[in-house]
């Protein structure tokens, strides 16, 4: 928009999306300066972070949990913005606010999209730009609509050839992430291209681009084609008719030419990437399944991470013993994770020491998979089949692991503590291989179960 | 309109030595503190699991309660992008950080709240670590404007992104105010902007 004087750019914000943790100090402080919502036909609002995943009866069994979703249903209502919450009228879109942006069309090519919430990179993934900010942010964005923002510089991936039956995009990014560190990308943006991710649909580019802030970058980001109009068309949100069409021709118009100038640029092959776990303590920290766990040699960061998980330095992640099996998220909590998953568990029964759950990223992912048969599949096999919300990925409501249990986790923070219990332990591999796990009681090779379905 | 906040062009007072690369926020605020609609009583949880684990974990060593600066090591703050995090730092008397690097969603979360966070190299923070941890009473002098550290005898030069240390030095950190400047241009733009006006 302009150029503040501090040097920072002020960035009109197209689209603000909130939900109940990170907004309530942000609406305190308008009411203190009296201040509006600027523009609330461009905020909209869901419950996701604290939502209980089990009964949605209000008022919630979880106290703070209702004192919680009661404060963004009043701010909501005091600054007319739409909110989508856990029951009643427009409970149907409720659901993760990563899921429920694009899933709605309100997610759209060109677009600046912020969010009190560091996965809002995942929107990159339909050629918006999208960043994740504070509550004093919020604060901003409400009563301005607008950030200040410093310069990004831009780092291209290109991902090139295809990748192996049993490889998803989770594996993907997570190998970028063990390439390129987890403070690789502190000061850039990451585009992704490159013939594997032109072939990806919206819901994997989705998945990459959800975790670039893992890999330290501010934002992800893939240009929008074909595959980016095809997904929006029809969408409730997204322009229909006549304006679809002049839609297309300025998104065309915006996407990264060929010839584009990137401050960095990296390659992989897509054929050398396997299914791959952490080991550690943050996302960096993974490995191959094939592959055994780094040596200590004197590393402080390997020497912590393999201490608090309780592991050997050279040992093999395959064998594994899991307690619980988390599939959902952010990250990976959509309608083509769970088919992929469901895939692996047909036929298949839970290890009976395992805990295993299935948290859809959103109601409308949940109507979708019931419809499909998916939620019998899993709770066939002895799987809980939830509500939505972001549950064990981060622990805030009651779904928490307990003690140093380890969790094969479709999520996308391993941090210590992260799902809920300060010693719990976490795995991160793509759905498949977290359903692979729960059945297993182990982390295996997924692989050799799809040879299984195949044949 | 908000007041102005105050120019802050120097931080002093004693530090805090916290070694370790990729410190997340998860670490520094466990979320099950989030469960809250205040940042109020923050501060009794900074790093609460770690300090639980951890018996000499630096936050529970009583020679540097009241510390001012927070100096860690690469990638603090890495992770979510909870503004809880240095709130609760903010609450517990911390005013400065010094490290190697720093997630930027962190240190824009910290600088909103007047918090800067000087980077320097991994020689000198290891070298301002040691010192304090022999000297716990020893005070730390940064200035905003040059970078320069002080501390006894030693003297490093750290860096500050340029507009967050003009914000603090301009008294512009908290940039509310120079948003809402000129919102008639916020509406111009608005009206120029395709997905706004239906293509």
């Amino acid at each position: 928009m302009r150029t503040l004087p501090s040097g920072q750019t002020q960035l009109f914000i197209g689209l603000h999306l909130i939900h109940e943790v990170t907004t309530p100090q942000a609406f305190d402080m308008l009411r203190q300066h009296g201040w509006r919502v600027a523009f609330p036909e461009r905020t909209f609002g869901t419950v996701d972070h604290i939502v209980p995943t089990e009964s949605r009866r209000r008022p919630f069994v979880d106290l703070i949990a209702e004192e919680m979703t009661a404060a963004l249903e009043r701010n909501c209502r005091d600054f007319g913005i739409r909110l989508w919450g856990p029951e009643g009228a427009g409970s149907e879109n409720q659901g993760i606010v990563h899921v429920i942006g694009p899933e709605l069309g309100l997610t759209q090519p060109g677009m600046t999209i912020a969010c009190g919430d560091s996965h809002t990179s995942t929107h990159g993934a339909l050629g918006a730009l999208a960043f994740g900010i504070g509550t004093s942010q919020v604060r901003d964005v409400l009563a301005s609509q607008c950030l200040a923002l410093d310069p990004l510089k831009v780092r291209r991936i290109d991902v090139n050839g295809v990748l192996a039956p049993g490889v998803y995009a989770k594996d993907v990014i997570l190998t970028i992430i063990r390439r390129l560190g987890v403070q690789g990308g502190v000061g850039f943006a990451y585009e992704y291209g490159g013939t594997t991710v032109d072939r990806m649909t919206i819901e994997e580019r989705m998945t990459i681009c959800n975790m670039s802030i893992e890999g330290g970058a501010r934002a992800g980001y893939v240009n929008p084609d074909e595959t980016t109009y095809a997904f929006l068309r029809g969408r409730r949100f997204a322009p229909a008719g006549e304006a679809f069409e002049r839609a297309v021709a300025w998104w065309r118009s915006i996407a990264s030419d060929r010839e584009a100038a990137y401050d960095d640029r990296v390659a992989l092959d897509a054929a050398s990437i396997e299914p791959t776990v952490t080991w550690g303590i943050n996302p960096g920290q993974s490995v191959g399944v094939g592959e055994r766990l780094p040596d200590a040699a004197g590393d402080d960061s390997v020497d912590e991470a393999l201490a608090f998980m309780g592991f050997a330095a050279g040992s093999r992640i395959a064998g594994t013993p899991i307690d619980v099996a988390f599939i959902g998220s952010c990250t990976n909590g959509r309608l083509s994770d769970l088919e992929e998953a469901a895939r692996v568990v047909r036929g298949h029964r839970v290890a009976p020491h395992v805990k295993a759950l299935v948290v859809p990223g959103s109601q409308s992912v949940s109507r979708e998979a019931e419809a499909r048969g998916l939620d019998a599949v899993f709770r066939q096999a002895g799987f809980e089949w939830r509500g939505a919300g972001c549950s064990m990925c981060l622990g805030m409501n009651t779904d928490r692991l307990e003690g140093r249990q380890v969790c094969a986790s479709s999520s996308n923070r391993n941090f210590k503590g992260r799902q809920g219990s300060p010693t719990g332990r976490t795995l991160l591999m793509s759905p498949a291989m977290v359903a692979a796990a729960a059945i297993a009681g182990e982390v295996v090779d997924v692989r050799t179960m799809l040879e299984e379905v195949t044949a | 309109m908000s007041q102005s906040p105050a120019s802050i062009s120097h931080v002093t007072g004693r530090g805090l030595p916290l070694r370790g690369d990729d410190i997340d926020t998860d670490r520094i605020m466990p979320a099950r503190f989030l469960r809250a609609t205040s940042f109020e009583g923050l501060e009794r949880h900074v790093f609460e699991d770690d300090r639980a684990s951890t018996p000499a974990h630096p936050f529970n060593d009583a020679r540097f309660a009241g510390a001012t600066f927070l100096v860690v090591n690469r990638n603090f703050g890495c992770g979510s992008s909870r503004e809880h995090a240095p709130q609760g730092l903010a609450r517990a008397g911390i005013r400065g950080l010094i490290g190697e690097s720093f997630s930027e969603i962190f240190q824009g979360n910290a600088a909103m709240l007047g918090i800067p966070c000087f980077a320097a190299d991994r020689q000198a923070i290891d070298r301002l670590h040691t010192i304090i941890e022999h000297t716990p009473n020893l005070t730390i002098a940064a200035r905003v404007d040059t970078g320069l550290i002080t501390a006894g005898p030693l003297r490093i030069t750290a860096t500050l992104p340029a507009p967050l240390r003009d914000g603090f030095l301009s008294g512009q950190w908290n940039p509310t105010a120079m948003l809402l400047d000129r919102f008639e241009e916020v509406r111009a733009v608005a009206e120029r902007l395709p997905y706004l006006t239906g293509f």
